[in-house]
């Protein structure tokens, strides 16, 4: 009841002059503190990560095949899909350890859900991690797993002017695969060209055109994957 | 659309801050080469909010441009988009501002 004048309004709040709370904080921060958190305990259990991203299509799952069959390291994958667990059956068969991630409406990987894929498959001393990110070439770029490096797949069925189209993803990527390079003949697509808008937003990262079915340029990315940066 | 989780991480860690406190308006900092677009975080902005200490907050956006520095003339210039291109025709260039993705503050109500 109201001292005043008797109405029953009594938990009405009366919000006087509002004050400003200085916050300076990344919006991301704490998915970027788990990411470090990642990345810590991936650098002290020997493990290489690597957050694969590309489109839909572009050759992930038939790459990843194709390198664990002829990796003389141990690898493991952590599969993103919103739903299904396809991908993993086709590397469960390879004899790799995986674990799906089922993102449902999500579009990205996330810290937090590698944080809990990386409980369940403990990957062994020494390994390779592939994270298969979710088929797409705008949200992954923005999300920090804590991986070690960042492979870009882009088949060359998709077209020119990616790069440009996408600059996010290519600018942050250490290497990018041009995959499909079999194709190149039968497609509109100009390797050059591309390479020219690639440089225009990523001026520094590793470019090797490769074929994972036929296996043009596999040994240059096998040496990749061994290169010193990973110990 | 990752604007979505983007906006969630907003009201996530406002009310980690400030707990039941009713926010009235948040500022935001997102850069023109955050790679986050500032129309849909207004969207999902007042979606979110609902049933928060944040329902029906203002929300103030600041765009900073880019800013970049060209590795083989040195000079300094501002872009809009990710084309890393300097005026003297480079595109060998480092990025220096327009990533921005910030709560700069918010305003809290008395209670």
């Amino acid at each position: 009841m109201c001292d005043t004048c008797g109405c029953s309004d009594g938990d009405v709040r009366i919000t006087d002059e509002a004050h400003t709370v200085v916050l300076e904080q990344d919006i991301l921060a704490k998915n970027d503190e788990l990411a470090s958190h990642n990345r810590e305990h991936l650098r002290a259990s020997g493990v290489f990560a690597i957050n694969l991203m590309s489109s839909p299509g572009a050759g992930k799952t038939t790459l990843l095949e194709r390198t664990i069959r002829a990796s003389d390291t141990p690898c493991a994958v952590i599969e993103g899909d919103q739903e299904t667990l396809l991908d993993a059956e086709r590397i469960k068969a390879t004899g790799a350890p995986v674990v799906q991630i089922n993102t449902g409406a999500g579009c990205h990987l996330d810290a937090s859900m590698l944080h809990r894929a990386l409980h369940s498959l403990a990957p062994a001393h020494g390994s390779t991690l592939f994270i298969e990110n979710v088929g797409n070439l705008v949200c992954p770029a923005l999300f920090d797993l804590g991986e070690a490096a960042r492979v870009v797949i882009l088949s060359v069925t998709e077209g020119p002017g990616k790069p440009v189209k996408y600059p996010h993803m290519f600018a942050a990527s250490d290497l990018v695969l041009l995959n499909k390079v079999d194709l190149l003949p039968y497609v509109d697509f100009d390797v050059s060209e591309f390479e020219r808008d690639f440089r225009r937003v990523n001026p520094t990262a590793a470019l090797v055109q490769v074929s994972a079915t036929r296996g043009d340029g596999l040994s240059e990315w096998y040496d990749w994957l061994r290169r010193p940066a990973r110990s | 659309m990752h604007e979505m989780a983007v906006t969630q991480s907003v009201v996530d860690a406002i009310v980690a801050k400030l707990g039941d406190a009713t926010v009235t308006s948040v500022r935001l900092e997102i850069g023109r080469l955050s790679g986050v677009v500032p129309d849909s975080v207004r969207f999902c902005f007042d979606v979110l909010c609902t049933g928060t200490s944040l329902e029906g907050a203002r929300l103030d956006i600041a765009e900073p441009s880019g800013r970049a520095r060209c590795r083989d003339c040195g000079d300094e210039f501002t872009l809009d988009d990710f084309i890393l291109l300097c005026p003297c025709g480079s595109a060998n260039a480092e990025v220096l501002a327009g990533r921005e993705l910030r709560i700069t503050s918010v305003e809290v109500g008395h209670v």
